[in-house]
């Protein structure tokens, strides 16, 4: 079924009687020519991708719980292609063209929302760093623009631009940045995938491979043996646990991220803001809550739940630039589980294993790169090749000391 | 979290700083045959278990000292706290 304004109307005067599940919920076959382990956004999307630019068919997408209830539900939702570093920038720039197609692409309605990022400046040697960065995304085709602190307080008249500590200096802005709503790409993607023959199977762990010889056959799950031609992993957070299922020690810790809403607002808060000083970001959701996060607590965890020492970091960053969230009441905070690699970059490879393919290391950074990742890591699972954009991903950057380290700050995942 | 530092008590976990691996204690042999690989796994490679973890924390704000807590990563639960120090002899080093 298409989705489109007629079709609203069409239901809303027949009592809305039409409208059909988004996907199926398909028993598991024996036997796929591709399986993709992890129902999140790049799961999802790069099964999306494999049956729409590929022509591969027989796919599924096992996830152990509910499809988008990992971190494509939990992010703070920010998409940006402001990176540095060869490897990375070109790429996230490719995923942005992505999401400004995306809505046309899958017909769902995601929210891409190009309201703009803001990353703030508040000292000299971080001015010359951000023009710096900003001449490297120009120079890959983004856009950025240097703001002067008389614009930046034009457009945001509540930032306390002169904090005694953290004075705001100017700023970094990419206008084509902004939000999308993050369920709805996880949803977008699952319906465009199941309208083209798809598999999703949800409830479905995977809980090991089975190989012969050096090749994957296909994945043991907590419902069966299931057959495959090719594995692809997509597991985020989870991926060490699973690849230690193929023998395999990743470069990665998962670490936990925590995020924050407030009780709904009035429009205060037309984009996204980043504090360059501390670690705070912050947007509005269309439902009017404030949105936002900061660093990692900074230990391994896989609780999906973080401590308050860093409730209150985030807190104070907030208030050291945005004063007026101090009248706001939080609503709710969670957390998620990263896969923070050893140089804050991700992975998209094959393994030693035959027909066993990898994709994380996304860091606190994934939800932006859905596209790319799911329309890259669907490139080299369909022909055997890395994508173009996507080259740089690979595992032996590490043993080969060509690390992309966009922060400069060495085999230390919680500091990426 | 609350480390219970063998020397001091009880101590907020937000006076430490974290490294990660306890395994990071056994740096391996420079002058070894293999030590481009041996030096590669050690930097790099991580098991990373869901469950119980050693690491190294390193105390800061407190009297600096480097302490192996063994905590579960999934319930963020501490179980012991021992000094580097005697871990690191317990296993050979620092002779
Ligand atoms: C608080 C927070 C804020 C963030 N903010 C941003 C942001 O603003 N911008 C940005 O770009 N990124 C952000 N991120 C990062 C981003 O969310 C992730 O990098 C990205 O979502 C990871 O990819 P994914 O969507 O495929 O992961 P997930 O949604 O976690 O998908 C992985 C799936 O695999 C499943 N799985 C795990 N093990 C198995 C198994 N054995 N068998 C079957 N299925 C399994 C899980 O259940 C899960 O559904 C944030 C993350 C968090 C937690």
């Amino acid at each position: 079924m298409r989705y489109s304004g007629f079709r609203v109307i069409k239901e809303a005067l027949t009592g809305h009687k039409g409208w059909t599940p988004a996907w199926r919920d398909p028993e598991p076959q024996d036997h796929y020519d591709i399986v993709i382990i992890g129902g999140g956004g790049h799961g999802l999307a790069t099964a999306y991708y494999l049956a729409k630019e590929f022509g591969q068919k027989k796919i599924a997408v096992l996830e152990k719980g509910w499809i988008g209830g990992g971190n494509v539900g939990r992010n703070t939702t920010i998409i940006r292609s402001n990176y540095l570093l060869n490897g990375n920038e070109p790429f996230y720039e490719f995923s942005l063209k992505l999401w400004e197609g995306l809505e046309q692409d899958f017909n769902y309605n995601a929210m891409v929302s190009q309201r703009g990022i803001l990353n703030l400046i508040h000292s000299d040697a971080q001015r010359d760093a951000f023009i710096r960065r900003g001449n490297a995304m120009i120079l890959n085709g983004a856009d950025a623009e240097l703001l002067s602190v008389d614009q930046i307080k034009a457009r945001y008249p509540f930032l306390n631009v002169n904090d005694a500590r953290f004075p705001i200096k100017g700023g970094l802005a990419q206008h084509r940045g902004g939000t999308v709503r993050h369920d709805a790409v996880a949803w977008g993607y699952a319906r465009g995938a199941d309208s083209r023959g798809v598999d999703i199977i949800q409830n479905c762990e995977v809980t090991g491979f089975r190989t012969r010889n050096g090749r994957c056959l296909g994945v043991e799950t907590s419902r069966g043996f299931i057959g495959a031609g090719k594995v692809g992993c997509a597991v985020a957070g989870a991926s060490s646990r699973l690849m230690a299922k193929a023998e395999m020690r990743l470069p990665l810790e998962s670490h936990v991220l925590q995020a924050f809403v407030s009780e709904g607002l009035k429009p205060v808060l037309p984009g996204v803001i980043t504090f360059g000083a501390g670690h705070f970001y912050c947007s509005q959701s269309d439902k009017g809550g404030l949105v936002f996060g900061g660093d990692l607590d900074g230990y391994n965890s896989y609780a999906q739940r973080g401590n308050l020492p860093v409730v209150e970091d985030v807190c104070e960053g907030g208030m050291a630039i945005f004063p007026m969230l101090g009248r706001a009441r939080l609503l709710r905070m969670w957390g998620g589980i990263m896969d923070m690699s050893m140089d804050g970059s991700p992975i998209i490879d094959r393994t030693h294993i035959d027909g066993l393919y990898f994709n994380g290391g996304w860091c606190y950074g994934g939800f932006k790169a859905t596209p790319a990742s799911g329309f890259c890591f669907a490139h080299l699972l369909a022909r055997d090749a890395s994508h173009p954009m996507a080259t740089a991903f690979r595992f032996d950057r590490f043993e080969k000391g060509l690390m992309i380290d966009e922060k400069g700050v060495g085999a230390q995942p919680n500091l990426h | 979290m609350i480390i219970d530092h063998p020397l001091l008590g009880p101590r907020d976990s937000a006076e430490f700083t974290y490294l990660g691996d306890a395994s990071l204690i056994d740096r391996p042999d420079g002058m070894a045959e293999t030590a481009a690989e041996a030096f590669y796994a050690y930097q790099y490679l991580r098991d990373n278990p869901a469950g119980l973890h050693r690491e190294l924390w390193y105390h800061e704000a407190g009297d600096r000292s480097w302490l192996v807590v063994t905590r579960d990563t999934v319930t963020h639960e501490i179980i012991s706290v021992e000094l580097a120090r005697d871990v690191a002899r317990a296993r050979g080093r620092s002779r």
